[in-house]
């Protein structure tokens, strides 16, 4: 079975985005680095673990009536390397988008270092350069190399 | 060289380097050709933390280019008290002075803050980060007594939680200094310095044993080993007590070592060592004054 017969699983959207291959078991991290936590009433539908020849398991979000930028996009890459996405409209696809790896993403991982400026109540965002096997802070220079879901910043 | 702001020695090339210490010699040479270079600057001193020795090291240097200092005062008498937050401190400030002088508890908080203002701020140390008017003077130190040609250093100490280490075994990589790094095992590098210097090509060794290494530094930078990194006094005595040198120790080594040190000291260079002609580490303490003179003369316009 392929990858395309698998997304009719989740239900059709008319407009927003479709972001599919996603690996296994990532997809409410997908949404909490999007900011996405449904108290905007958009309905948004998420479906974990399904079987893909890709990826082995996969997961697919659906969001309803938001377009995801390519700014956006390129912070999944941060946990989604393989995802693609699809902008929908009218129930079709008009734009398919790949994530590149950011140079910098702000504003979306805590520094774990509990002595670095930006976890003060100061009014700057936090900010790290994206290197090859990890992320480091801009300003304190901390290296986050493993789980980086565990650092999304709470909204 | 310009440079608005002086974050971190990372920023500094070699080129930024030497016209640095150059302007600093030109300085030592004649420190009276200065005296009336800023005379209408003023200064302003932010210390978050205490720090009486680079305070006046800065307060020295400002006030024989000339010019003044505008000193905040300590944290418990000031706003901050109250709860303000240093982007408001520095943007407050700025508009009293000519340029800043940042020292703060925090990593990235001089960064931070430089952000916010148009004048000129120098770090003179954000927590366990920067310092890098301390990395400028050991830099001068060192290219006094063994000059950057054929450079072989050995760090010794908590490398660890040393920041002045950090900064300046990254500086020294820009004059491809041979580095060795002489430490215990629970305090060596950490891991994003030492991928810094693998970026930046560094050759870098660490030992255990400051024996393996000694006959052939040209300089050996000894640091404090402090009580608080280890869970018990007796572990701390027991391997502290390995990483101090004695004049005795120092027979090993070549007859034009020169030994520094940041200061202030407790007992990891007994005191017969400042007899010899080894011992460099006051005269380092000195230069902290001409050093941050060049570095204020410069980034106040005084190349210009
Ligand atoms: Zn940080």
């Amino acid at each position: 079975m392929s990858d395309n017969d698998q997304q009719l699983r989740v239900s059709k959207i008319r407009n927003g985005t479709v972001i599919d291959h996603i690996a296994g078991g990532q997809a409410l991290n997908v949404l909490a680095i999007l900011g996405i936590d449904g108290t905007s009433g958009d309905s948004v539908s998420v479906a974990m673990n399904m079987p893909s020849d890709r990826l082995g398991h996969k997961d697919v979000v659906k969001v309803e009536g938001r377009e995801l930028s390519q700014d956006e996009v390129d912070v999944l890459s941060l946990i989604a390397p393989a995802a693609t996405i699809n902008i929908i409209r009218d129930y079709d696809v008009i734009e398919k988008r790949r994530v590149e790896r950011p140079a910098v993403v702000e504003g979306v991982l805590e520094c774990p270092n509990h002595n670095c400026i930006t976890t003060e109540d100061e009014p700057v965002a936090s900010r790290f350069a994206v290197g090859d096997d990890g992320v480091r802070c801009e300003y304190c220079d901390t290296i986050i190399r493993d789980n980086l879901p565990a650092h999304i910043l709470a909204e | 060289m310009r440079h608005d702001h002086i974050i971190s020695a990372k920023q500094l090339s070699r080129g930024d380097i030497e016209t640095v210490l150059d302007h600093a010699a030109d300085i030592a040479a004649d420190p009276g050709a200065f005296a009336d270079r800023h005379s209408d600057t003023l200064l302003g001193m932010l210390f978050f933390e205490p720090s009486t020795r680079t305070k006046m090291s800065f307060t020295t240097a400002m006030k024989r280019l000339g010019g003044d200092i505008v000193d905040m005062g300590s944290v418990e008498s000031s706003s901050v008290k109250k709860g303000e937050s240093l982007a408001d401190t520095v943007r407050v400030v700025e508009g009293y002075t000519d340029a800043l002088v940042l020292r703060h508890p925090m990593e990235g908080s001089a960064k931070m803050a430089s952000e916010f203002v148009d004048v000129p701020l120098v770090n003179a140390g954000d927590g366990a980060g920067q310092h890098p008017t301390q990395t400028l003077l050991d830099l001068y130190t060192i290219r006094e007594n063994a000059g950057f040609d054929d450079l072989t250093i050995g760090i010794m100490g908590d490398l660890k939680y040393g920041r002045t280490v950090h900064s300046l075994a990254h500086a020294l990589t820009t004059v491809d200094a041979r580095q060795h790094f002489i430490s215990p095992e629970s305090l060596q590098l950490p891991r994003s310095v030492r991928y810094d210097l693998h970026e930046a090509g560094a050759g870098i060794r660490e030992h255990t044993e400051l024996d393996e290494v000694l006959p052939e530094l040209d300089v050996l930078y000894v640091t404090r080993i402090q009580a608080e990194r280890f869970p018990d006094e007796s572990e701390y005595r027991e391997v502290a007590g390995q990483y101090q040198i004695d004049a005795e120790t120092l027979e090993a080594a070549k007859d034009d070592l020169t030994v520094m040190h940041p200061l202030p000291r407790v007992d990891e260079i007994a005191h017969d060592v400042d007899e010899t002609t080894h011992a460099k580490y006051f005269q380092q303490a000195h230069n902290g004054v001409p050093v941050r003179m060049a570095l204020l003369d410069l980034m106040l316009g005084g190349d210009q």
